[in-house]
């Protein structure tokens, strides 16, 4: 979510999100009931045309699925030698078409988008439920992510230079204090930004 | 121009004071705040917002009191900081600029077209779907100051908007202050950001001690830094 945003005008980028966070919902449940690899054999073009629909650039739908590949790479021989190869390369296939179904929601919807959906989604809770702060909120935790990573590779390097690698406590007190300030300052900002009313 | 007033402004954290008996009314299109760090300069900047409600006195903006009226003033008056990092609340560039928009009840055309707009008068169009968190620093100042005016207040407070920034950044930040039509007020510590400048005050163990023009206030200053 954080900046994977994969800009175009195709439908697969201009459908609506609920329709497609539905049909992620509904797709990820058809992969995990699929028993036969024909089934897969099926499933995953189609996947692949959508991607080709959404025009997203090879190299970054590649970089999507890329990670979980480590994990297969353990999984799936433990996997093979527990329950079976046809199991094993059945779930390996189903995860990396699940995964690439919701890179391809990610890599097509904004933020905006999807806090709008939820928005409207909380709408007749609204009673209960303050559906623009529940949108806030999730907008600064996905923001909060690469602020708190920043914070933790200055920290790092700070140790590095000061010859205090090994230590948890040099790592852990200046990443909490900086964070502290960093969602004080982040507040102050909303705050000026005409957020409190 | 907007007419900002402190009345007998004074202002404690806790036992420390930081700023004492502020008598000022600012209507001048361009001014300075210049001071040392710790001398109330950045409290009193934060005053005109409502960031910061003084402890005795009261702060106006076009007669609205800030401490009662905050919500009205914040309409009016835009605030950027010195780290835009802390500022940045959506992950992409447009969206960040279009947050701003969201909270004034405007159509998602008006949004969008409102928010190209800026993103174009500030040079970060081809920057519009890109994470807000990978620009440059010069460019999360820009996305800042778009984010900011997009709203078109009234009244720009900085402070010390190019303290982090280089030197081609902080002159490109400065180039566009002169260019706004708006009211701006900026507190610095870099005497060239206030060339040009209606009026320039120095701000001395939270008292005004110089208020004039940029050339006797600089002078001032340099006097008090000697």
């Amino acid at each position: 979510m954080i900046g994977l945003y994969s800009p175009g005008r195709s439908w697969v980028h201009r459908a609506p999100t609920l329709l497609k966070l539905f049909m992620l919902s509904i797709g990820v449940v058809v992969i995990g009931l699929l028993q036969q690899p024909g089934q897969l054999a099926v499933a995953a073009p189609v996947v692949v045309a959508l991607f080709a629909i959404a025009r997203v650039p090879p190299r970054t739908a590649v970089g999507q699925i890329a990670p979980i590949l480590w994990m297969l790479l353990i999984v799936v021989p433990i996997q093979g030698l527990l329950a079976g190869w046809l199991v094993a390369g059945l779930m390996a296939g189903k995860l990396i078409i699940a995964v690439a179904l919701a890179a391809l929601f990610t890599l097509t919807t904004t933020v905006t988008a999807v806090l709008e959906a939820f928005q409207r989604m909380l709408r007749p809770f609204g009673r209960w439920i303050d559906a623009d702060r529940i949108g806030l909120l999730v907008a600064l935790t996905i923001r909060c992510i690469p602020l708190v990573a920043e914070i933790v590779t200055e920290v790092l390097e700070a140790r590095r230079a000061r010859g205090t690698r090994g230590s948890l406590m040099a790592l852990a007190v200046p990443v909490v204090v900086r964070s502290l300030y960093a969602a004080d300052a982040l507040g102050e900002a909303l705050v000026a930004r005409g957020l409190d009313d | 121009m907007s007419t900002i007033t402190f009345d007998r402004v004074a202002h404690a954290f806790g036992e420390r004071r930081v700023l004492r008996n502020i008598d000022l009314s600012l209507t001048e299109h361009r001014i300075g705040i210049v001071g040392a760090n710790g001398s109330g300069k950045s409290t009193l900047a934060r005053m005109i917002n409502g960031l910061v409600t003084p402890s005795r006195g009261s702060v106006t903006v076009d007669g609205l009191d800030v401490a009662k009226k905050a919500r009205e003033v914040r309409r009016l008056v835009g605030f950027i900081f010195t780290n835009p990092d802390n500022q940045i609340v959506m992950p992409t560039v447009q969206e960040d600029i279009a947050f701003t928009l969201r909270r004034r009840g405007l159509s998602a055309a008006e949004i969008a077209e409102r928010s190209t707009a800026a993103l174009h008068r500030f040079g970060l169009a081809e920057h519009a779907d890109h994470p807000a968190h990978l620009l440059s620093g010069g460019q999360k100042q820009l996305l800042a100051l778009a984010a900011v005016l997009v709203a078109e207040p009234q009244v720009l407070v900085a402070d010390e908007p190019t303290t982090l920034l280089d030197a081609r950044n902080a002159r490109r930040i400065g180039d566009l202050m002169h260019s706004m039509s708006q009211q701006v007020i900026v507190v610095t510590h870099q005497f060239a950001l206030l060339e040009g400048f209606d009026r320039v005050i120095v701000i001395e163990h939270g008292e005004v001690v110089a208020d004039g023009s940029p050339e006797d206030s600089l002078d001032h200053y340099r006097a008090l830094l000697a």
